[in-house]
């Protein structure tokens, strides 16, 4: 138990892990996202794609016209002293050099445009997806992995785009322009030159092949240190309270351990392949020397051809050395597309309406019609379920965990959408509304109190942004929330991010309380939110829910039952099902039954 | 405590100068980074002098000799120079990561005993940034930028001297070509530090805007706000998209301007060059090798503005993370150990306040004993320091005035590791880790038998634990399993009560159960409090009802402490807490 490789567990093998492949090849989910990506900028790319022809054309033009000027501008000089030729080919040498700065320019900044426009356009659609996404897939995704989607992966594709097309680009158009003109220069030579190209092609692939495998393991391995180090830093109250460290110390310096050899073995087989890359190079200039010097001796090459042959071969290799820098790219940037292109195929199992119907002051008239629904299959939660709520009622839920109250919560907000029967809300099914307009009529505020970074007044207004600060001041007023803001430093401008964080679980209730009363919805739904508050709070809570209920339908879950006082009506659930259904004091004043029974054992824990 | 996260520390060389100790255990290594990289250099000027003598051979003085032990010793000095670029990429790897691994291991253990003070100060993101993209920053500089910063400065001052000494009129047209490719970096290293930083500050924004839209899904779906979110969002999106832009434009200008200069110098070498050899002045195989040797000057000259700026991105990193090393941890432990610890708990007036607002106290004049044995509860309402005043027990925050004693020893005095081992929290917000479901139990105590550790889930009402897919090993927390609020405190609680303290601390660790649950945690409990002294935080009634006495608290002080029903007889605030339905009980029947 105490060894260093146990402590992690046994999880569900990660469908990312499996979806990350063992080579970069742009194919499936990620090759399908990256073209329709890529399809709005088809007639741009093709223009990149001449730019960077000429740019390539009048740099490999450049050593050619070196040759030239050796084999052509030289003698003329020798002979009779005219310049002229020679000029002339400086001249021209002086043009490509020109030409290739500008199409280089042009390039550079037409690709990171394109470039960044995609890279706007995948962060937008990813996270409006996530938006839409329903809660049901946020229950099941962590928010930890949706910040990464949006996060790291959407670097990893920036990298690429960034460093990896125009590597790519360049380094292919070099080799196969510089072989084309070595063989146009001297057939012979040329051909002795390109001897090196199967080696080359072998150790690239050898590469290729060994550092995908590499590549991905320090990934995963850098990603359990990260893990391991957000959590201690985290957690590290838990940490120091339960002298945690030496064993935390242990399990970093493994995993700290891991991630150091599995760099070993990448960077070592860089140290492989680029010298290996260095070495074919070196030798081809050897044999190119040899081969013609003696071509050369025999005059069958000029002085010129050989400098040219000498330029060349050093532009060939040394794209190829790069091709080690941006594979790693190119490499991560796939496992991305891949995990994005997941996300994006998700459907939110909550679609909106195709046909909407449109409710314009909702009274709040809730139905459910034999509603039925599980999360798993063959374990109905609700088994059918029929239930009306007229508007401007009060209805306490009551029942043991499990009972099904907080589903009933999530359908009436449609989190969830019923597997059979019909929610309705004034008679139009809660399918038929778009969510937008749903939300105007039902809010829910649940144990969960997030507040945004922004200043309490924002928060307090994130569902009535146009809120006059009156407004605002009437809600918290109405929860007592008013006096303990006012005394924050800055208080309704205080931020939550700086000394908001020391707001405690109450008070950030309370905040998230004055929001949902703000927003003024028809139906209000109190799932289990008085529970982080103390007793005077909740008492104040509920002084301000008979009024700011009034007129309104609200529907209160609660396992404590100090709240059901202000409900008009209490149902009573188990399995599913409503077992009781009446008054508060009917229910209790029948001596009998489950609500009568909680009563009594909760005037008993309260001694 | 001087460090906080919204200043960025100056940064110099110094900084930089002050972690050279990581470099020391790898000396050896980099004296042979050194030795091999300049070897290179050498090779690498000598295989165009080399190829020279050979064009001149055969060509000029028309010999067919010299060309094969020439090309021979091209050939050689083409394989060791594949040689030495090997052996340095080879050492280099082991020692560079070696250093790494190190400065990670400290930055780590560091941040592990710093203090609670200090951890609030800072989020994990900005500690995880040190952790990750510095260490690689200085890792980049130590191992490749400062040897290539020397290397470089060697190999363009010896080629120059070649060139020079070969034909010095083209010597001096390319030695007054790198003046401008050096000021052009330096220029644009330091805007592009400029457009880069803000590139990563709104980065960040944004990484902060995902995060809001992920965490608060549920608020913004209750309230139908996704539009104005994601218009946020695209908003920042959109500026980042801007600033990119400008960063964009910046490079490709400089890259080109890079990629001009010497070829220009190539156009005026090409034409000064050849005149020279149509006027005898120099040879053939000297202009090849002189065009040859100065191309191979393209990338030292060109790679000084990208080591610079390598240079001072490593300098910020270390500066960054001497930050937290020169944070010195204040909450140190002593040196006394409890032999037969019984656990009576002493508050001798204890005052608090956070070391930001020291004229805020928290706390003020708290005196409390606990018998051994005895359970207090601790009443008070929201924010009046009920939770601070229990992290004071087990240090996580030190008292600022008076002090708290276990058996008679200040807990300052004690042994930090024995303080924490006496005494043992359950905190209101359970903290889980990505662990198996035992690792997360036995976070106290490492040797738990299992026959403990299922003591304590029935202790916690928390068997769930046993019926998860792989049982006790099964993984937990965010990466793990997802478990619902009240079995994450139930873990937390079965968790303090497997570390057997003497001082046991509930901080409101029930609040998430359901009225069944709680009662039959309650019942369990109140056996294991009998032997312990505990310190329980309350809110409900049922709960206070675990302790054998009550204090209230109020405006950061004890108010009055006793049993329960006196309390609620004698002190109208006491009962203004917990008897939630006085108006209830008023109203019925």
């Amino acid at each position: 138990m105490s060894t260093t490789t146990t402590w992690r567990g046994v999880a569900d093998s990660d469908a990312e892990e499996a979806a990350e492949r063992d080579a970069p090849r742009f194919t499936g989910g990620s090759g399908q996202l990256l073209r329709e990506l890529l399809r709005p900028y088809k007639g741009a790319i093709r223009l990149l794609l001449l730019i960077v022809l000429v740019e390539n054309a009048a740099r490999l033009s450049i050593p050619y016209l070196v040759k030239e000027g050796i084999d052509t501008g030289i003698p003329p000089i020798t002979d009779y002293g005219d310049k002229g030729p020679l000029l002339t080919i400086v001249g021209i040498v002086l043009i490509a050099t020109l030409t290739q700065a500008v199409a280089r320019n042009i390039f550079l900044v037409r690709s990171g445009r394109i470039g960044q426009d995609m890279l706007f356009q995948v962060r937008r659609r990813v996270f409006r997806h996530f938006q839409v996404l329903s809660p049901a897939f946020h229950d099941s995704y962590t928010s930890g992995r949706v910040i990464s989607r949006q996060t790291s992966d959407v670097d990893a594709i920036y990298e690429m785009l960034e460093t990896g097309f125009d590597g790519l680009v360049t380094a292919a158009l070099t080799l196969v322009g510089t072989a084309a003109l070595l063989l146009f220069l001297d057939v012979k030579l040329g051909l002795v030159a390109l001897l090196c190209g199967p080696f080359l092609f072998w150790l690239t692939n050898w590469f290729r092949v060994s550092s995908a495998a590499t590549y991905k393991l320090t990934r995963e391995k850098v990603a359990l240190v990260i893990v391991h180090f957000v959590e201690s830093m985290g957690g590290i109250r838990a940490v120091q309270a339960f002298r945690r460290g030496p064993r935390n110390q242990e399990i970093f310096d493994d995993v700290n351990d891991q991630y150091r050899a599995a760099n070993l073995v990448a960077f070592r087989l860089v140290a492989w392949f680029m010298p290996g890359i260095r070495l074919i190079g070196n030798i081809t200039i050897a044999v190119v020397l040899l081969y013609g010097g003696y071509l050369a001796y025999h005059g069958e090459v000029t002085v010129g051809v050989l400098a040219a042959f000498l330029l060349y071969l050093r532009q060939f290799f040394e794209p190829m050395m790069e091709i080690s820098q941006f594979y790693n790219t190119f490499q991560s940037a796939s496992a991305a597309l891949d995990k994005l292109a997941g996300v994006l195929r998700e459907e939110p199992s909550v679609p909106e309406p195709e046909h909407p119907t449109t409710l314009t002051d909702a009274q709040g008239e809730l139905r459910f019609d034999d509603v039925r629904f599980s999360y798993v299959d063959d374990r109905p939660v609700l088994p059918g379920l029929d239930l009306t709520v007229p508007a401007g009622q009060t209805i306490a839920l009551v029942g043991t965990t499990g009972a099904g109250k907080t589903t009933l919560a999530k359908l009436a907000t449609r989190f969830y959408d019923p597997d059979e029967g019909r929610i309705l809300l004034d008679g139009v099914d809660l399918r038929d509304l778009t969510s937008d307009n749903l939300r105007e009529a039902v809010v829910m505020v649940t144990q969960e109190n997030y507040l945004f970074s922004g200043t309490i007044a924002d928060n307090i207004r994130f569902g009535r942004p146009e809120a006059t600060q009156e407004e605002v001041e009437r809600a918290t007023r109405a929860l007592g929330a008013h006096d303990f803001i006012e005394a924050l430093p800055e208080g309704y401008d205080t931020h939550v991010a700086n000394r908001g964080g020391r707001l405690s679980a109450g008070q950030r209730q309370l905040v998230a309380f004055a929001r949902a009363f703000l927003a003024d919805p028809a139906v209000l739904i109190l799932d289990e939110a008085t529970s982080s508050l103390d007793v005077p709070s909740e008492r104040l809570v509920q002084h301000a829910l008979r009024t700011v209920l009034a007129g309104r339908t609200a529907l209160i879950i609660a396992h404590r039952l100090s709240t059901v006082e202000i409900a008009d009506r209490v149902i009573v659930m188990e399995h599913g099902r409503v077992v009781e259904d009446g008054s508060p004091e009917s229910l209790v004043a029948s001596g009998e039954g489950r609500f009568s029974d909680l009563n009594d054992a909760w005037l008993e824990s309260l001694a | 405590m001087t460090a906080t996260p919204d200043t960025e520390p100056p940064a110099g060389v110094h900084s930089l100068w002050r972690l050279r100790g990581y470099l020391r255990p790898h000396r050896l290594a980099l004296a042979v980074m050194l030795g091999t990289a300049l070897g290179g250099v050498a090779v690498s000027i000598a295989i165009p002098l080399v190829t020279k003598s050979l064009i001149d051979g055969p060509i000029t003085d028309g010999e067919l000799g010299p060309v094969l032990p020439l090309g021979l010793l091209v050939l050689a000095l083409g394989v060791l120079e594949a040689a030495l670029v090997f052996w340095r990429r080879w050492v280099q790897s082991n020692a560079v990561l070696g250093m790494e691994t190190a400065m990670r291991r400290d930055l780590y253990a560091r941040l592990q005993v710093l203090p609670m003070s200090f951890h609030s100060q800072w989020q994990s993101g900005q500690l995880l940034s040190r952790a990750t993209t510095d260490m690689s920053a200085i890792r980049r500089f130590s191992g490749f930028g400062l040897l290539f910063l020397v290397i470089n400065i060697v190999q363009v001052t010896a080629v120059t001297l070649v060139l020079l000494h070969l034909y010095w009129p083209l010597g001096l047209v390319v030695a007054a070509t790198a003046a401008p490719i050096v000021w052009l970096s330096m220029r644009f290293e330091k805007r592009y530090v400029v457009v880069s930083r803000r590139v990563q500050d709104e980065q960040g924004d944004l990484a902060t805007r995902a995060e809001e839209g992920a965490v608060g899904i549920r608020v913004i779906k209750s309230f139908g706000r996704t539009e104005h979110v994601s218009r946020q969002y695209e908003a920042a999106a959109r500026s980042l998209h801007a600033t990119s832009m400008d960063k964009v434009r910046l490079s490709a200008r400089f890259w080109t301007f890079l990629e001009v200069i010497p070829n220009l110098a190539v156009v005026v070498v090409l034409l000064l060059g050849a005149i020279g050899v149509g006027t005898g002045k120099l040879s053939y195989g000297e202009l090849v090798a002189f065009i040859t040797l100065m191309l191979s000057l393209v990338w030292p000259v060109a790679s000084l503005g990208v080591i610079l700026a390598m240079a001072q991105e490593a300098m910020t990193s270390a500066a960054r993370i001497l930050e937290i090393y020169d944070t010195e941890p204040d909450i140190v432990g002593g040196d006394q150990v409890i032999e037969q610890p019984r656990g009576h708990l002493r508050f001798e007036h204890v005052d608090f306040a956070f070391p930001d607002a020291p004229d805020e106290p928290v706390l003020r004049d708290v005196n409390l004993d606990l018998a051994p044995g005895e359970t207090l509860a601790l009443v008070g309402a929201t924010g009046t320091g009920k939770t601070i005043l229990t992290a004071l027990v087990p240090r996580l925050y030190d008292v600022t005035g008076g002090r708290i004693t276990i058996d008679g020893v200040d807990v300052r005095d004690l042994d930090l590791d024995h303080l924490r081992t006496l005494v043992a929290t359950a905190f209101e917000e359970p903290t889980l880790f990505s662990m198996s479901a035992r690792e997360n139990l036995t976070l106290g105590r490492a040797d738990a038998s299992d026959a403990d550790i299922d003591e304590a889930l029935d202790i916690a009402q928390a068997g769930f634990a046993r019926d998860l897919p792989w049982g006790l090993d099964t993984r937990i927390g965010e990466q793990g399993m997802a478990l619902s609020g009240g079995q994450r405190q139930r873990l937390a609680l079965a968790r303090a009560v497997l570390a057997r303290p003497r001082v046991l601390v509930l901080d409101d660790t029930l609040s998430a159960l359901d009225v069944h649950t709680e009662k039959l945690v309650e019942e369990a409990l109140r056996r294991v409090l009998s032997e312990t002294t505990g310190l329980v935080v309350a809110h409900r009634a049922s709960t206070v009802l675990l302790a054998d006495r009550v204090a209230l608290i109020q405006d950061g002080t004890i108010s009055h402490v006793g049993d329960h029903r006196e309390l609620l007889a004698t002190v109208p605030a006491y009962r203004e807490l917990l008897a939630a339905d006085s108006e209830h009980e008023a109203a019925r029947p």
